[in-house]
Protein backbone atom coordinates (compact mmCIF):
# COMPACT_ATOMS: atom_id res chain seq x y z
CA UNK A 1 0.00 0.00 0.00
CA UNK A 2 1.55 3.29 -1.14
CA UNK A 3 -0.08 6.22 0.66
CA UNK A 4 0.74 8.73 -2.10
CA UNK A 5 -0.89 6.50 -4.71
CA UNK A 6 -3.99 6.03 -2.52
CA UNK A 7 -4.27 9.82 -2.15
CA UNK A 8 -3.97 10.27 -5.93
CA UNK A 9 -6.67 7.67 -6.63
CA UNK A 10 -8.89 9.24 -3.94
CA UNK A 11 -8.48 12.65 -5.58
CA UNK A 12 -9.44 11.22 -8.99
CA UNK A 13 -12.51 9.48 -7.51
CA UNK A 14 -13.55 12.66 -5.68
CA UNK A 15 -13.12 14.61 -8.91
CA UNK A 16 -15.37 12.21 -10.84
CA UNK A 17 -17.90 12.37 -7.95
CA UNK A 18 -18.00 16.19 -8.16
CA UNK A 19 -18.37 15.92 -11.93
CA UNK A 20 -21.33 13.55 -11.46
CA UNK A 21 -23.02 15.86 -8.93
CA UNK A 22 -22.59 18.84 -11.29
CA UNK A 23 -24.39 16.77 -13.94
CA UNK A 24 -27.14 16.01 -11.38
CA UNK A 25 -27.61 19.74 -10.81
CA UNK A 26 -27.77 20.19 -14.60
CA UNK A 27 -30.44 17.44 -14.69
CA UNK A 28 -28.45 15.10 -16.93
CA UNK A 29 -28.59 11.35 -17.28
CA UNK A 30 -25.18 9.57 -17.17
CA UNK A 31 -23.21 10.36 -20.31
CA UNK A 32 -20.29 8.56 -21.90
CA UNK A 33 -17.43 10.84 -20.72
CA UNK A 34 -18.56 10.38 -17.09
CA UNK A 35 -18.67 6.59 -17.54
CA UNK A 36 -15.18 6.72 -19.03
CA UNK A 37 -14.03 8.70 -15.99
CA UNK A 38 -15.44 5.98 -13.75
CA UNK A 39 -13.67 3.37 -15.89
CA UNK A 40 -10.44 5.29 -15.35
CA UNK A 41 -10.85 5.27 -11.55
CA UNK A 42 -11.63 1.54 -11.71
CA UNK A 43 -8.39 0.95 -13.64
CA UNK A 44 -6.45 2.86 -10.94
CA UNK A 45 -8.14 0.68 -8.29
CA UNK A 46 -7.12 -2.48 -10.17
CA UNK A 47 -3.51 -1.22 -10.15
CA UNK A 48 -3.96 -0.64 -6.40
CA UNK A 49 -4.85 -4.31 -5.96
CA UNK A 50 -1.76 -5.42 -7.92
CA UNK A 51 0.53 -3.08 -5.96
CA UNK A 52 -0.91 -4.27 -2.62
CA UNK A 53 -0.58 -7.95 -3.53
CA UNK A 54 3.02 -7.44 -4.69
CA UNK A 55 3.84 -5.63 -1.41
CA UNK A 56 2.24 -8.43 0.63
CA UNK A 57 4.21 -11.05 -1.30
CA UNK A 58 7.29 -8.95 -0.53
CA UNK A 59 6.58 -9.24 3.22
CA UNK A 60 4.28 -6.26 3.92
CA UNK A 61 1.52 -7.02 6.42
CA UNK A 62 -1.58 -4.96 7.24
CA UNK A 63 -2.87 -4.70 10.84
CA UNK A 64 -5.66 -7.13 9.96
CA UNK A 65 -5.32 -9.19 6.80
CA UNK A 66 -9.02 -10.08 6.49
CA UNK A 67 -10.13 -6.47 6.98
CA UNK A 68 -7.58 -5.21 4.48
CA UNK A 69 -8.58 -7.76 1.83
CA UNK A 70 -12.27 -6.93 2.38
CA UNK A 71 -11.59 -3.24 1.73
CA UNK A 72 -9.25 -4.00 -1.19
CA UNK A 73 -11.78 -6.08 -3.11
CA UNK A 74 -14.77 -4.08 -1.87
CA UNK A 75 -13.20 -1.00 -3.44
CA UNK A 76 -12.77 -2.95 -6.69
CA UNK A 77 -16.45 -3.95 -6.75
CA UNK A 78 -18.21 -0.74 -5.73
CA UNK A 79 -17.93 1.10 -9.07
CA UNK A 80 -19.02 -1.81 -11.34
CA UNK A 81 -21.97 -2.65 -9.06
CA UNK A 82 -22.91 1.02 -8.70
CA UNK A 83 -22.78 1.46 -12.48
CA UNK A 84 -25.01 -1.56 -13.11
CA UNK A 85 -27.53 -0.26 -10.54
CA UNK A 86 -27.35 3.27 -11.97
CA UNK A 87 -27.78 2.36 -15.63
CA UNK A 88 -30.87 0.19 -15.12
CA UNK A 89 -32.77 3.47 -15.28
CA UNK A 90 -31.26 6.45 -17.11
CA UNK A 91 -32.29 9.56 -15.22
CA UNK A 92 -30.50 12.23 -13.21
CA UNK A 93 -30.88 9.85 -10.23
CA UNK A 94 -28.64 7.38 -12.09
CA UNK A 95 -26.01 10.10 -12.27
CA UNK A 96 -26.38 10.69 -8.51
CA UNK A 97 -25.90 6.96 -7.87
CA UNK A 98 -22.63 7.08 -9.84
CA UNK A 99 -21.50 10.11 -7.80
CA UNK A 100 -22.21 8.31 -4.51
CA UNK A 101 -20.40 5.17 -5.71
CA UNK A 102 -17.35 7.36 -6.48
CA UNK A 103 -17.55 9.00 -3.04
CA UNK A 104 -17.18 5.63 -1.31
CA UNK A 105 -13.78 5.09 -2.98
CA UNK A 106 -11.85 7.72 -0.93
CA UNK A 107 -13.50 6.40 2.26
CA UNK A 108 -12.46 2.83 1.47
CA UNK A 109 -8.91 3.92 0.54
CA UNK A 110 -8.58 5.93 3.77
CA UNK A 111 -9.56 2.85 5.79
CA UNK A 112 -7.12 0.73 3.76
CA UNK A 113 -4.26 3.12 4.53
CA UNK A 114 -5.20 2.98 8.24
CA UNK A 115 -5.36 -0.82 8.27
CA UNK A 116 -2.12 -1.12 6.29
CA UNK A 117 -0.50 1.20 8.83
CA UNK A 118 -1.37 -1.20 11.65
CA UNK A 119 -4.98 -0.49 12.63
CA UNK A 120 -6.74 -3.77 13.34
CA UNK A 121 -10.28 -2.78 12.34
CA UNK B 1 -26.75 15.55 -24.42
CA UNK B 2 -30.27 16.84 -23.84
CA UNK B 3 -31.56 17.21 -20.29
CA UNK B 4 -33.77 14.32 -19.21
CA UNK B 5 -37.38 15.01 -18.28
CA UNK B 6 -38.51 14.80 -14.67
CA UNK B 7 -38.68 11.20 -13.49
CA UNK B 8 -42.36 11.32 -12.63
CA UNK B 9 -43.44 13.28 -15.69
CA UNK B 10 -44.45 10.23 -17.71
CA UNK B 11 -46.68 8.72 -15.04
CA UNK B 12 -50.40 9.21 -14.57
CA UNK B 13 -51.16 11.82 -11.91
CA UNK B 14 -52.78 9.38 -9.46
CA UNK B 15 -50.08 6.71 -9.63
CA UNK B 16 -47.43 6.66 -6.92
CA UNK B 17 -43.81 6.06 -7.98
CA UNK B 18 -42.27 2.68 -7.07
CA UNK B 19 -39.81 2.76 -4.17
CA UNK B 20 -36.98 1.67 -6.51
CA UNK B 21 -37.53 4.36 -9.16
CA UNK B 22 -36.02 7.81 -9.53
CA UNK B 23 -34.60 9.21 -6.26
CA UNK B 24 -35.37 5.83 -4.68
CA UNK B 25 -32.43 4.36 -6.60
CA UNK B 26 -30.09 6.81 -4.86
CA UNK B 27 -31.58 5.93 -1.47
CA UNK B 28 -31.21 2.20 -2.15
CA UNK B 29 -27.60 2.72 -3.28
CA UNK B 30 -26.77 4.40 0.05
CA UNK B 31 -28.65 1.68 1.96
CA UNK B 32 -26.73 -1.00 0.05
CA UNK B 33 -23.40 0.62 0.96
CA UNK B 34 -24.39 0.63 4.64
CA UNK B 35 -25.70 -2.92 4.41
CA UNK B 36 -22.40 -4.20 3.02
CA UNK B 37 -20.31 -2.06 5.39
CA UNK B 38 -22.28 -3.04 8.51
CA UNK B 39 -22.44 -6.72 7.56
CA UNK B 40 -18.75 -7.10 6.84
CA UNK B 41 -17.72 -5.07 9.88
CA UNK B 42 -19.99 -7.05 12.22
CA UNK B 43 -18.77 -10.33 10.71
CA UNK B 44 -15.12 -9.43 11.32
CA UNK B 45 -15.83 -8.11 14.84
CA UNK B 46 -17.77 -11.18 15.92
CA UNK B 47 -15.39 -13.64 14.27
CA UNK B 48 -12.16 -12.15 15.61
CA UNK B 49 -12.77 -10.41 18.96
CA UNK B 50 -16.30 -10.92 20.19
CA UNK B 51 -15.16 -11.04 23.86
CA UNK B 52 -13.85 -7.46 23.81
CA UNK B 53 -17.23 -5.76 23.38
CA UNK B 54 -20.13 -8.18 22.97
CA UNK B 55 -22.94 -5.59 23.26
CA UNK B 56 -21.83 -3.26 20.44
CA UNK B 57 -20.90 -6.21 18.23
CA UNK B 58 -24.32 -7.82 18.62
CA UNK B 59 -25.88 -4.43 17.90
CA UNK B 60 -23.64 -4.09 14.83
CA UNK B 61 -24.95 -7.41 13.58
CA UNK B 62 -28.55 -6.37 14.29
CA UNK B 63 -27.99 -3.07 12.43
CA UNK B 64 -26.54 -5.05 9.52
CA UNK B 65 -29.67 -7.20 9.31
CA UNK B 66 -31.90 -4.11 9.39
CA UNK B 67 -29.89 -2.43 6.61
CA UNK B 68 -29.98 -5.58 4.47
CA UNK B 69 -33.74 -5.88 4.95
CA UNK B 70 -34.36 -2.19 4.16
CA UNK B 71 -32.18 -2.35 1.03
CA UNK B 72 -33.91 -5.46 -0.25
CA UNK B 73 -37.45 -4.28 0.57
CA UNK B 74 -36.97 -0.84 -1.00
CA UNK B 75 -35.63 -2.45 -4.17
CA UNK B 76 -38.74 -4.64 -4.54
CA UNK B 77 -42.19 -3.58 -5.64
CA UNK B 78 -45.59 -4.28 -4.11
CA UNK B 79 -47.52 -3.46 -0.97
CA UNK B 80 -45.97 -6.20 1.17
CA UNK B 81 -42.41 -5.08 0.46
CA UNK B 82 -43.43 -1.48 1.05
CA UNK B 83 -44.62 -2.53 4.52
CA UNK B 84 -41.41 -4.47 5.19
CA UNK B 85 -39.44 -1.37 4.20
CA UNK B 86 -41.58 0.75 6.56
CA UNK B 87 -40.85 -1.61 9.47
CA UNK B 88 -37.13 -1.76 8.63
CA UNK B 89 -36.76 2.04 8.40
CA UNK B 90 -38.78 2.54 11.62
CA UNK B 91 -36.67 -0.02 13.53
CA UNK B 92 -33.56 1.62 12.11
CA UNK B 93 -34.61 5.07 13.33
CA UNK B 94 -35.55 3.71 16.78
CA UNK B 95 -32.26 1.76 16.87
CA UNK B 96 -30.02 4.71 16.08
CA UNK B 97 -31.84 6.89 18.62
CA UNK B 98 -31.82 4.30 21.44
CA UNK B 99 -28.29 3.01 20.81
CA UNK B 100 -27.04 6.54 20.23
CA UNK B 101 -28.46 7.70 23.57
CA UNK B 102 -27.20 4.63 25.45
CA UNK B 103 -23.71 5.02 24.00
CA UNK B 104 -23.55 8.66 25.10
CA UNK B 105 -24.63 7.90 28.70
CA UNK B 106 -22.88 4.55 29.18
CA UNK B 107 -19.55 4.78 27.40
CA UNK B 108 -18.15 1.77 29.27
CA UNK B 109 -20.57 -0.59 27.51
CA UNK B 110 -19.52 0.77 24.09
CA UNK B 111 -15.70 0.70 24.06
CA UNK B 112 -15.58 0.08 20.31
CA UNK B 113 -17.71 2.19 18.02
CA UNK B 114 -20.62 0.40 16.35
CA UNK B 115 -22.50 1.88 13.43
CA UNK B 116 -25.22 3.41 15.66
CA UNK B 117 -22.91 4.55 18.51
CA UNK B 118 -23.11 8.30 19.19
CA UNK B 119 -25.97 8.58 16.70
CA UNK B 120 -23.72 7.37 13.90
CA UNK B 121 -21.14 10.13 14.38
CA UNK B 122 -18.36 7.87 13.09
CA UNK B 123 -20.31 7.60 9.83
CA UNK B 124 -20.93 11.36 9.44
CA UNK B 125 -24.39 10.97 11.05
CA UNK B 126 -25.61 9.30 7.86
CA UNK B 127 -27.17 6.46 9.99
CA UNK B 128 -29.32 9.12 11.70
CA UNK B 129 -30.39 10.91 8.50
CA UNK B 130 -30.91 7.81 6.34
CA UNK B 131 -34.02 6.37 8.10
CA UNK B 132 -35.66 9.81 8.13
CA UNK B 133 -35.18 10.17 4.38
CA UNK B 134 -36.29 6.55 3.97
CA UNK B 135 -39.54 7.17 5.87
CA UNK B 136 -40.23 10.38 3.90
CA UNK B 137 -39.66 8.47 0.66
CA UNK B 138 -42.00 5.68 1.82
CA UNK B 139 -44.69 8.29 2.50
CA UNK B 140 -44.28 9.58 -1.05
CA UNK B 141 -44.51 6.05 -2.47
CA UNK B 142 -47.29 4.71 -0.20
CA UNK B 143 -49.42 2.20 -2.14
CA UNK B 144 -52.91 3.51 -2.82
Amino acid sequence: MITGYAIAVSACAAGVAIWAFVLVVLNRAPEKPLLMGIGGVEALLAIQVVVSVVMMVGGGRPGSMITFLAYLFGALLVLPLGTVWALAERTRSSTAVLGIACLTVPVLLLRMVEVWGGASA
Amino acid sequence: MAPVPDERAGQPARERPATASGPGRVLIAVYAIFAVAATSRAAVQIATRFDEAPIPYVLSAFAAVVYLLATFALARTGRAWWQVALVACSVELAGVLVVGTLSVFDRAAFPDAAVWSNYGMGYLFIPLVLPVIGLLWLRRTRPA
